[in-house]
Formats: C-alpha cells, sequence, structure tokens
C-alpha cells in the first residue's frame, strides 16, 4: 500500500488503514493544499499523518471518524513544521502559517475541495502525461514508483514530471478553484479524459505490470464515482461512470487465463460482472431520461446494449448501429466511423462494413487493419485478409493482441 | 499580484495587407483599452522586424557583434504585453482575446518576483 509504512499489527487493522488511505487520501491532501497553499506541504503532511495513524491504530483502533483524525493530525503536523521553517526565517513557510490562520473563507456555493484540486491537476496548460500523473499521485494517493510502473516510464522520469508539474503549478499560478461557468464544459471534458485515459490504460490487457495495470481501473472508477457525487448534474459525468463500469464488468472474461485477448463474441458471458452491469446500466437509464446526450454517455449506451444481451448472437446489433450513428453526428472523427463499421456489418453485411471504412484516414492504426481484415475473412477473400492481419500486427505493441492477430493470421493462410 | 508576459509570434516575412491589418490593429487598441479599464495593464511594446535586430556576445576581452536576431526561426516576436493577473487562468482569458484577435501563437508566461521568486 502506497505510503503507508508496514505493519506487524493485525491484518484487519491494516486492511482498515489502507482502506481509509484510499478513500481518504485525496479529499486530505485537496484539504491541507486548500489550507496551506502549497502541494508539498499537504502530501508530506498527509503522509506523516497515516503514518501515525498506523502506529495509534494498530495500538487504540480506528478513531470514530477516521477521516477527520487524519486531516486534524495532518494539519497539526503541517502547522508545526512551518512554525519550525519560520522561526528559519523561511518566507514560504511565514507566507503559508498566516494563509492556514487565515482560514479562507467560502464564496457562493461550497464545493468539495477535491474538485478544485481535480481540475487543477487537469488544467490544460499541463501536458497531458503530467495530468494523468498529478491526479494519480494527488487524488489516487499512488506513489511515485506505482505509476512510473504502470505507465511503463522509469521512476526518475515520472518523478522529474511530477517535480515539474508541481513546479508549474505554483510557478504560473494555475488556479487551485472550479472553472468559472463559461469555462467549465471545456475544463469538465479535459477532466473526463483523464480518468478515461487512466482507465484504458489499466484496461488494455497484456503489458506492463498485469496487477498495478488492474488497479489503474479500479482508480480511475473510484475517480468516476468522486466526480458522479460531487458533479450530478453533469450527464457526461455519469455516462463515463456508466462506460467504465461496463467495461470493467467484462474484464475477466476478456482475456484468457495465459493472457489471451478474447473477443466480445467469444467471451463467457458468465463470467461478467452482474454487479457492475446492474450499476453501469441503472446509470444509462438516467441519462437517457436526462436527454442530454453526450459521447460517453453514447458509448455507455452502447455497452448497455452489450450487456443485455445472454448471448452474442442476442445482440441488439440495429440498435448498436443507431447509437453508432448518433455518435458519429455528434462527434464525427474517423474513428467512430470505423467502430460503426462493425455495428453495420451486423446489421447488412461485412461487404457493407468494409465499403464503410474504405478510404477513412486511419493507415496507421492497428484497428483500421484488424476490423478490415476480419470483413475480408468474412467475405473469404483470404489473401487479401491475410495481408490486412499482417499490417495490423505490424501496428500494435501488445502482446495479447498480437498474439490475437497472429491466430487470425495462420487461419488465412493455413498453417 | 503576479504579473504575466503576453507574447505575439507572427510568422516572417511581409506583414498583411493594411486591410486585413487595419482591423485588427484596432481590435487590439480595443483590447488594450480595456486592459487599463480593469487595471490589468502593465506595459506594451511592439517590436520592429527581427532583421533589424543585433546580437552582441561578450567573451573575455573579445566583442562580437552580429547582425540579425538572436534565434532565428519561421516565426519571430512581434510584441508583448505585461498584465497583472490573479492567476494564470486570467492570464489566459487576456491572452485568448489576442489569440482570437491576431489568429497568431500567443505565449503567456509568469514573471518572476523581484527576489527571483515565483
Amino acid at each position: 500500500m502506497p505510503g503507508v509504512p508496514g505493519s506487524a499489527e493485525p491484518d484487519q487493522i491494516s486492511t482498515e488503514i489502507a482502506r481509509v488511505f484510499r478513500a481518504e487520501y485525496g479529499r486530505a491532501v485537496a484539504i491541507l493544499i486548500r489550507a496551506f497553499g502549497d502541494i508539498d506541504t499537504a502530501e508530506d503532511a498527509v503522509q506523516d499523518a497515516f503514518a501515525t495513524a498506523v502506529t495509534h491504530w494498530s495500538a487504540d483502533g480506528l478513531p470514530p471518524s477516521p477521516a477527520g483524525w487524519i486531516i486534524t493530525t495532518a494539519r497539526n503536523r503541517a502547522t508545526d513544521r512551518l512554525r519550525r521553517e519560520a522561526s528559519r526565517q523561511d518566507r514560504h513557510a511565514q507566507a503559508a502559517l498566516l494563509r492556514a490562520a487565515a482560514e479562507p473563507i467560502e464564496e457562493g456555493p461550497v464545493h468539495d475541495d477535491r474538485l478544485r484540486l481535480i481540475f487543477t491537476c487537469c488544467h490544460p496548460a499541463l501536458a497531458p502525461a503530467a495530468q494523468v500523473a498529478l491526479t494519480l499521485r494527488l487524488l489516487g494517493g499512488l506513489t511515485t514508483t506505482e505509476i512510473a510502473h504502470a505507465f511503463l516510464v522509469p521512476e526518475p522520469t515520472m518523478a522529474q514530471r511530477l517535480v515539474r508539474a508541481k513546479g508549474k503549478i505554483s510557478g504560473a499560478r494555475i488556479p487551485y478553484r472550479v472553472p468559472t461557468e463559461a469555462d467549465l464544459p471545456a475544463r469538465l471534458a479535459a477532466v473526463l479524459a483523464v480518468v478515461y485515459l487512466i482507465f484504458n490504460e489499466g484496461y488494455v490487457a497484456g503489458s506492463g505490470d498485469e496487477l498495478i495495470r488492474t488497479d489503474l481501473c479500479t482508480e480511475a472508477i473510484r475517480l468516476g464515482r468522486t466526480l458522479a457525487d460531487l458533479m450530478p448534474d453533469e450527464p457526461e459525468v455519469a455516462g463515463l461512470l456508466a462506460l467504465m463500469l461496463l467495461a470493467a464488468s467484462r474484464r475477466a472474461a476478456r482475456t484468457t487465463p495465459e493472457g489471451a485477448l478474447v473477443l466480445l463474441a467469444d467471451q463467457d458471458r458468465s463470467g461478467w460482472d452482474r454487479d457492475l452491469i446492474a450499476e453501469g446500466q441503472a446509470l444509462v437509464r438516467q441519462c437517457l431520461r436526462r436527454n442530454q446526450p453526450g459521447p460517453y454517455q453514447i458509448q455507455a449506451a452502447i455497452n448497455a446494449v452489450h450487456s443485455d444481451a445472454p448471448t452474442a448472437a442476442d445482440t441488439d446489433w440495429g440498435q448498436i448501429l443507431q447509437l453508432y450513428d448518433q455518435m458519429l453526428a455528434l462527434t464525427p472523427s474517423p474513428v467512430v466511423a470505423l467502430h460503426r463499421s462493425v455495428a453495420l456489418a451486423e446489421v447488412s453485411g461485412p461487404a457493407a462494413g468494409l465499403a464503410a471504412i474504405d478510404g477513412l484516414p486511419l493507415q496507421s492504426y492497428y484497428l483500421f487493419h484488424a476490423i478490415r481484415a476480419d470483413f475480408l475473412r468474412r467475405l473469404s477473400r483470404q489473401a487479401e485478409a491475410a495481408a490486412a492481419y499482417e499490417s495490423a500486427i505490424a501496428r500494435t505493441a501488445n502482446a495479447a493482441e498480437r498474439e490475437f492477430l497472429c491466430r487470425r493470421l495462420d487461419s488465412q493462410t493455413g498453417e | 499580484m503576479p504579473n504575466y508576459l503576453i507574447s505575439i509570434y507572427q510568422p516572417d516575412g511581409d506583414p498583411p495587407p493594411p486591410e486585413v491589418l487595419g482591423p485588427i490593429m484596432e481590435r487590439l487598441g480595443d483590447w488594450n483599452r480595456r486592459l487599463r479599464a480593469a487595471g490589468a495593464w502593465v506595459f506594451t511594446a511592439g517590436l520592429l522586424p527581427p532583421g533589424t535586430a543585433t546580437v552582441l556576445r561578450v567573451s573575455g576581452s573579445e566583442e562580437i557583434v552580429t547582425d540579425g536576431p538572436f534565434a532565428e526561426g519561421k516565426e519571430h516576436l512581434g510584441g508583448f504585453t505585461v498584465i497583472t493577473a490573479a492567476d494564470l487562468d486570467v492570464a489566459l482569458d487576456w491572452a485568448r482575446q489576442v489569440a482570437e484577435i491576431t489568429t497568431l501563437p500567443i505565449e503567456v508566461r509568469p514573471m518572476a518576483l523581484a527576489d527571483g521568486s515565483g
């Protein structure tokens, strides 16, 4: 578990502390950043508080309000440390102390500090890779080592990325607040993109450390739930959460025990997580009632249709095609057109699918070649299918996907 | 409040013809007036073309003078404004207006305080 030293105390207490850490780390850091106006001070204090908690709680059990205990302890720790530094004439420490003493008064509706923090972490003035790393670090409480492993980046590179990003936040004064109404749609889109990127990084099977990457899915869903709690009136927030839940419901069925990829049509549907499906579908129904469609909601709805089908043959492809039509009208892009062609091929046959993707500017995208190969295979155009599989294989680095494509290629060349 | 340097980068070569440039300069003038009215204006300067620049290097007792700008590129710094703003979002709002008016890339960069800190 990140940030909390190991403990020889009973497992139950350490499990509880781990749970509190996961649930409350981001909130505690967010509150401390507002109080002291400094990210490093906040992080150090909250980590300190959790380290203290391991000792105290192991001896005395959990306090009535673990989150409150952590925040109070962290605040005291930070104040003590800053006092020591202030007595050494440290200008920053003095400023931070003054700020904490002034205890800023809220204007207008009170927002959860985590919401301010996520908008700071996902500010467009930061590079996307930095947005992702900061969000996982500050809101998720992942260690630099964990984030580096999850994104297959050397640890010093990730450490430097985080330091640089925090330096930009303080240097350029990236604000710590929820954007104004005029800026909100674009800024929220950036936040959702970061959460979805984290999810997808964990969802793509077979590369990197499997366990840590599964954690990324869990972390993204946790962030999605937090956002949905904090912004209940934003339909795309609910849409993204539903999309992640429905995709996660198929995780176990998506790969064989050996890590090979299993296509949706071939998955053992008894392996789908029914609780996640029920939760995701309830959110999709909520979105439908609200009737303010957006790309995440539509993708969630497509996933909900798949989840509804007891077998692949029962899939309502007509409804999926309609949803893709709506998606294409909303966000016309070659990638959406590519995905739509799969539904079209189910409704009108592989020749129609093939015609629909003809000329899409996606030559460098492995999935374009993989889908094209599948249409050609179904049309019994074996030589062309084999060539398309080879193009796809040349363009993916993902082991499970390569392995799947190679099997398909073999079936076309008769090896 | 921190100050931000708002730099306008324009392509090398001749400026646009007067019928295009005129309305742009007029709108930039409006922007400057709004800045002043908001109390956010600190300093503005337009620069003559980079061909008029001179670079000086001193190494020991030797002085080398070269003709032209320090960095040659396809774009050059055409002018800049220093503003004071509460935070980056406020500064970006002002800069966005310049980007819309000029259709040029605008760099927003925080200025260090007198003691060198952020």
